[in-house]
């Protein structure tokens, strides 16, 4: 017998200004089983999710559940459905208690408005208890783990009678025991019934715990499987549509002379003791788990932190940087991991993004901007970035991920540095425009420019990298050629393995 | 369909400008009066110079409460200058110079000591009320004539002198907002300042002038107010800071910062002036006139959210 999902989402539509984030996906969930969404960054899960949640309005197709066709009208409306969501940034109020957290909305009351409050301490602990989680429901979460708050969270979600639960990557932040403490909660709720949505990377997990498998890949769908019918590699052709070394062309290095030297730099317990080269025309991955000062290391070297100790060289000149004009007039550049908090002003235009960093070049007399110039500029790095946008014009956060970080890219090329630090070049990027980006930085590289990529993502790491430093812990816990570099080793360095 | 809803947007402060101008010529015939429109001028003169200063604060996401004190104490240092000396140089000079500064320590307790826009200036605010009342010892510095109350008072050409100094500090601020690099810093600061940091922008630099500029604003307000009643009262300027801030934002300037104009500030100025006066004329009572104005305000805000939605 076919199963009955419990919700179908069917030939779902969505666009955003100068990007089509869905273009008729298709997600099934069913009763007591768990299914996973797997597509790379940007393949249109989150979208997707929000859709469901309530947060965006689709712009076309339709969503069932039990059967019966609905329209979500909101957040609230989602919930009513049955629909919960366990976010990647948690959604708990840390100054709160745990039990306060769980009914929070939706309090319990004795006369006059008084909160009852022993009424929802007892229900929460008999809650905490069905999941054998020892705490008192009066602890305060910001006392919490990232595991416990996860827990919380997962707890939060079935006290609502959900039937329906989406888990967005929940083993990013938890430790293995608690990852396993997790599994055995959703094997629970599989037995009650419940339906789960389950988005993660991590193969092993998928294969674990998951029942069927959806795949996204640019918005689209690719495909609908059970996990028992599809091998691995089957699965990841699936989502990246290529091979590997499509996705990252590498080209050569033709090395120059040292551009970046840092030596024995500090800042206080988070960077200690960091000494390193950068040649021009290479590109050097920084590799490290997060958190190991691989940011840190960025932004001191751009000046927006101070050091404690050591001494940086710009070409072979001693440099004292202290704040990033300093850093951008000798000639560095830096492109920060989160584009929207510290590289756009995002209710401005392409145009005026684009030209932010420098003004100082278009000033004529009277400190007057000279806009001819600056709108020639502007187009032509647009055209050369291939930038979709409909007009210089558009305020930069109508455009996609990706064409948002090619204006950034475009906005310190103008400057032309020789030295440019990228921290998390593609996070966010649908999987076209990623590959774009790489060629840009082959590309620069080529061009003689010094370029230091910071990267989570390994397979970016390994792919475009010429040499590689790893990172754990403040300090640099093992440099490695190309060739000698794999998943395996850096892994090691990372977590602070070394032989 | 979509142009005109677009035209109407973009164009919403002054389009409700000439609403009011139409309803009120119509309830009143007198308002059309070449007079009276002069008149209104010469009044919306004092609020539109601070709201522009007011202007450049609040695109960087701050607020300056400081105004109404930094009119009063300029006022009084340039009336006792101008008796003492009889040099007009001299008192302008000083009065602005006075503001400047008060401006710049807005600025540098902002900017360096990292303390909120609304607490500094409420405290700055606070402080140079009494100062002015401790330099006049409470009682108006009064017996203005000649030169001095040429600036209040005169007309070039039938334009009354308070409407040209309005226009001449229009045009030099709203060339430095829209055509130099700082116009541009001002408003990236006000967007996101961290980005702005990071693109290599002295963003402690731009916080601090913007409280400058609204500082030697406040002080030309107060000069012209102290020239047109020809003595220089303690109290002057009291509330003006929220009139400021209620033209700036009648004008469409988002008070989280990086979004607005100051044309748009020169309107919500004007509407202010045309709703006081045309309350005037339709002899509403002053206690009534409040209400409406307040009322004009939520209003305004509303259709804004209304559109952005």
């Amino acid at each position: 017998m076919i199963k009955q999902p419990i919700l179908e989402m069917i030939n779902i539509k969505k666009s955003f200004p100068g990007v089509k984030a869905l273009k008729g996906v298709n997600l099934r969930a069913y009763s007591g089983e768990v299914m996973a969404l797997l597509g790379e960054n940007g393949a249109g899960k989150s979208t997707l999710m929000k859709i469901l949640s309530g947060v965006y309005k689709k712009d076309e197709g339709s969503i069932k559940i039990n059967g019966k066709e609905v329209e979500i009208q909101g957040i609230k409306h989602a919930e009513e459905l049955g629909v919960s969501i366990i976010h990647q940034e948690l959604s708990l109020l840390s100054n709160l208690t745990i039990y306060e957290n769980l009914f929070l909305g939706h309090e319990i009351t004795s006369s006059m408005f008084k909160l009852n409050k022993n009424e929802m301490i007892k229900r929460t602990e008999e809650l905490l208890k069905k999941f054998d989680f020892n705490i008192s429901p009066k602890t305060l979460v910001k006392e919490l783990t990232v595991g416990e708050m996860q827990m919380i969270e997962i707890i939060k979600a079935t006290s609502k009678n959900s039937k329906i639960i989406v888990m967005d990557e929940p083993t990013t932040a938890l430790t293995d025991v608690e990852t396993k403490k997790l599994f055995e909660i959703i094997r629970q709720l599989k037995e009650q019934g419940v339906a789960i949505i389950y988005i993660s990377h991590r193969m092993e997990e998928i294969y674990e715990i998951c029942d069927r498998v959806t795949v996204l890949r640019d918005g689209e769908f690719i495909g609908e499987e059970l996990l028992s019918n599809v091998d691995k590699e089957k699965l990841i052709s699936m989502m990246v549509g290529r091979k590997l070394e499509e996705q990252f062309p590498y080209r050569k290095a033709n090395l120059g002379d040292i551009a970046l030297e840092v030596n024995n730099v500090c800042m206080g317990k988070k960077l200690k003791d960091i000494s390193f080269k950068l040649r021009k025309g290479e590109i050097l991955g920084i590799a490290g788990l997060m958190g190991s000062g691989r940011t840190e290391l960025a932004k001191l070297i751009f000046g927006e932190y101070k050091k404690t100790g050591g001494e940086i060289f710009v070409e072979g000149k001693k440099v004292e940087i202290r704040s990033p004009k300093d850093a951008i007039e000798s000639g560095i550049a830096y492109l920060s991991e989160d584009r929207k908090k510290e590289g756009l002003v995002l209710n401005l235009t392409v145009l005026h993004n684009m030209s932010l960093a420098n003004l100082k070049r278009y000033e004529g007399r009277g400190f007057r901007i000279n806009k001819e110039m600056e709108l020639r500029d502007c187009e032509e790095y647009t055209k050369k970035l291939s930038i979709k946008t409909s007009s210089p014009y558009q305020i930069i956060k109508n455009l996609s991920g990706g064409n948002q970080q090619k204006v950034i890219l475009a906005k310190w090329l103008l400057n032309s540095p020789n030295i440019l630090i990228i921290d998390e070049p593609t996070r966010g990027i649908d999987v076209g425009a990623k590959k774009e980006i790489y060629e840009l930085l082959n590309e620069l590289k080529a061009q003689g420019k010094a370029i230091m990529m910071i990267s989570s993502d390994m397979e970016e790491i390994l792919g475009i990298s010429d040499r590689i430093i790893v990172m754990h812990e403040g300090k640099i816990s093992g440099e490695l050629t190309r060739e000698e570099a794999n998943q395996e080793t850096i892994m090691k360095y990372a977590v602070g393995i070394t032989n | 369909m979509s142009n005109i809803k677009a035209f109407v947007i973009k164009f919403k402060s002054l389009i409700g400008l000439i609403a009011l101008c139409v309803i009120i010529s119509i309830i009143t015939p007198r308002f059309l009066n070449i007079n009276n429109i002069l008149n209104v001028l010469t009044q919306v003169s004092v609020n539109a110079i601070i709201a522009i200063g007011m202007s450049f604060v609040i695109l960087t996401g701050g607020i300056d409460l400081s105004v109404g004190s930094i009119l009063a104490i300029s006022g009084a240092v340039a009336a006792s200058i101008y008796i003492k000396t009889h040099s007009l140089f001299l008192a302008l000079a000083v009065s602005i110079i006075i503001g400047a500064l008060i401006g710049l320590i807005n600025g540098a307790l902002v900017s360096r000591g990292k303390i909120q826009p609304f607490i500094v200036t409420l405290a700055t605010m606070t402080i140079f009320r009494g100062v002015t009342y401790v330099y006049t010892n409470g009682t108006p510095i009064s017996g203005l004539l000649g030169k001095f109350s040429f600036i209040g008072n005169a007309k070039i050409i039938g334009i009354p002198f308070p409407v040209i100094i309005t226009a001449i500090v229009f045009v030099i601020t709203w060339y430095l907002i829209n055509e130099t690099r700082y116009g541009r810093y001002v408003y990236a600061l006000g967007g996101n300042e961290d980005s702005a940091r990071l693109s290599g922008i002295n963003t402690e630099k731009i916080k601090t002038t913007v409280y400058l500029i609204s500082g030697i604003a406040a002080a030309i307000s107060g000069i012209i107010v102290t020239s047109r009643i020809g003595s220089a009262s303690p109290n002057a300027g009291s509330g003006y800071e929220l009139d400021a801030i209620a033209a700036v934002v009648l004008g469409g300037t988002s008070l989280s910062g990086g979004e607005g104009s100051i044309t748009g500030t020169i309107i919500g100025a004007m509407i202010i002036g045309v709703l006081n006066n045309g309350l005037n004329l339709m002899n509403v009572s002053p206690f009534y006139q409040s209400i409406v104005k307040g009322l004009v305000i939520l209003l305004a805000v509303l259709l804004d959210k209304k559109n952005k939605k």
